[in-house]
């Protein structure tokens, strides 16, 4: 594998802006593998940006980024194309493709990444029992895994918003990634529908134990990261047990102003905060 | 000043960037070949009617304006030859182009931009798809072979109308017409008949994906997107019809 797998992305002084107006200001920052980072911050204060600049969509105007211990920064775009390959997205906008249906949106990371093409087997699943899943097999689980199976033939304009968001996270997920990246995955939604999401979203993180970067405009959403967990057994989320339980401390927050990072830490650091623009975000009732 | 200019000159150099990227992947696998069929099918047999129709009415007006003119020299016989020389030449490819741009350069800059507002261009970027090689390399393709045969229609279309009223009106026989028309005629006259709607096509084609690609603002920067298209890809045919005549009146007739 690559050199230096214990840091999954990393950001060194990155700054990016588009003429006058600063999108990314010197951020720095570490993802560990395993661990959930939720990203707060206001409209326009660069959440989306950090996002794409990780996978090397946006190229930064200086600083650093390194995606699994290898710099990106600097590659050409046939050469990100393998390293993308490791990581799956939820796009604010949804980023479905309209022209394709829901299975061949859900296919499509397995048959256009040449990494994945290459590898007929699932990257986990070819060591075990030798069975080997088709794409098919995959989209299907995918599709099962959020629930849409019977949307297989649909478009993705005949779905609800929920619907479609979900159908994204299959498409993200679908691919085994080792990094996710989910770009407001509750906002336009219900409560009920958000909850779901985010329900989606722990499961693929408790299962795979997938290192996740979440935005987010909704403090419940980062508190249920923090504090629950899936539980295969039951197939339910649940609150997670004991003060020093692994989701509890391996859940960063990370709020956003205007491009950079004002504040990182846990929860409870959360919560203590003083800073009045931190503490805007921690309304709505906390539990 | 220099801030006035450095918009319309960084507009143009990532212009050049995105033609150069699209041409140079056609060389380059993977091949698009059904995206190719569908644009097309999109361009070619959506317009044909509509390019016929047209075709049809500039003969028809060509030989009205004409008859008039040549009647007072006594030189009606020779309605063919001037219609054929001024559909060919001149206005079969430039009114074919400018419909083409109408209906596809606003048709891929507002599909494109679509695609640009709702973060499918990022997410075929992320998902391990070039959208040059994807989207622009096929619509290029496309339109530079659909053009000169829509055009090629449109003229021969338009040399029909020019005999309807050479007929009902003037009263001169299908061979008398036809005849003329072919004669005045010459290879350089086709060539540059077939050359023009090649360059217009490569226009109307990378300047619709250009303005589709670098749409941003929602649904709002696909509607300016989309007249930005037509516009300018309108005025370039002008331009480039005036250009391509002049060099070409230069380089090979002998004045
Ligand atoms: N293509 C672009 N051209 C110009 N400015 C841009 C562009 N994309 C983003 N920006 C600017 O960069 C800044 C950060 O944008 P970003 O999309 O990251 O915000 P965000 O935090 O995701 O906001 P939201 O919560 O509304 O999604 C904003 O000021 C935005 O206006
Ligand atoms: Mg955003």
């Amino acid at each position: 594998m690559t050199p230096d797998d214990s840091i999954v992305l990393r950001f060194e002084d990155v700054s990016l802006h588009f003429d006058a107006t600063v999108a990314l200001d010197h951020l720095s920052l570490e993802v560990h593998p395993g661990q959930t980072y939720v990203v707060f911050g206001a409209a326009g204060s660069g959440k989306t940006m950090l996002l794409k600049v990780a996978v090397g969509l946006v190229r930064p105007d200086s600083g650093r980024v390194s995606l699994f211990g290898q710099e990106i920064t600097g590659l050409r775009e046939q050469d990100l194309f393998d390293i993308r390959a490791r990581v799956g997205i939820l796009f604010q906008e949804g980023g479905l493709f309209d022209s394709l249906t829901v299975a061949e949106n859900v296919a499509y990371p397995l048959t256009n990444q040449r990494v994945l093409r290459q590898a007929a087997v699932t990257p986990e699943g070819s060591a075990g029992n030798g069975a080997v899943r088709t794409v098919d097999d995959r989209v299907r689980e995918s599709l099962r895994f959020v629930e849409l199976e019977e949307t297989l033939d649909k478009f993705p304009a005949e779905l609800s918003g929920g619907m479609r968001r979900r159908v994204g996270i299959a498409r993200a997920v679908v691919s085994a990634p080792a990094l996710l990246l989910y770009d407001s995955p509750t906002a336009g939604l219900d409560p009920i529908t958000a909850n779901t999401i985010i329900a989606l979203i722990l499961k693929e993180r408790d299962l795979r134990n997938t290192a996740t970067i979440m935005v987010t405009h909704r403090y419940q959403d980062g508190h249920l990261m923090a504090n629950f967990r899936y539980n295969p057994n039951s197939g339910q989320i649940e609150r997670a047990r004991g003060g020093g339980d692994v989701s509890q401390v391996s859940t960063k927050f990370l709020v956003m102003n205007a491009g950079r990072l004002v504040f990182e830490g846990t929860e409870p650091e959360l919560q203590a905060s003083q800073d009045p623009y931190v503490r805007k975000f921690l309304r709505v009732g906390g539990a | 000043m220099l801030d006035i200019l450095k918009p319309p000159i960084e507009a143009f150099q990532e212009f050049v960037l995105l033609s150069i990227r699209a041409v140079r992947n056609i060389f380059r696998s993977p091949h698009y070949a059904d995206d190719i069929f569908v644009q097309m099918d999109v361009i070619g047999v959506g317009s044909l009617f509509i390019v016929s129709l047209i075709g049809l009415f500039s003969g028809i007006v060509m030989a009205l304006q004409m008859a008039r003119a040549l009647t007072q020299y006594g030189a009606q016989g020779q309605v063919g030859s001037i219609v054929a020389i001024t559909l060919v030449r001149e206005l079969g490819p430039v009114l074919t182009a400018v419909l083409v741009a109408g209906r596809n350069a606003s048709g891929i800059a507002s599909e494109l931009g679509s695609m640009k507002v709702t973060e499918q261009i990022d997410a075929m970027r992320a998902l391990g798809t070039d959208p040059i090689q994807k989207l622009v390399t096929p619509r290029l393709i496309a339109t530079a072979v659909v053009l000169p045969l829509l055009t090629i229609i449109s003229d021969f279309i338009g040399l029909i109308g020019g005999y309807f009223i050479a007929s009902g009106m003037l009263g001169l026989t299908f061979s008398e017409y036809w005849t003329t028309a072919w004669q005045a005629l010459e290879y350089n006259d086709l060539f540059q008949g077939l050359l023009k709607p090649f360059v217009f096509a490569v226009i109307i084609a990378l300047v619709g994906c250009f303005y589709g690609m670098r749409t941003t603002g929602g649904t709002q920067g696909v509607g300016r997107s989309t007249t930005s298209a037509v516009v300018s890809s309108s005025v370039w045919i002008f331009v480039l019809t005036a250009f391509i005549t002049y060099v070409w009146n230069r380089a090979f007739v002998k004045q």
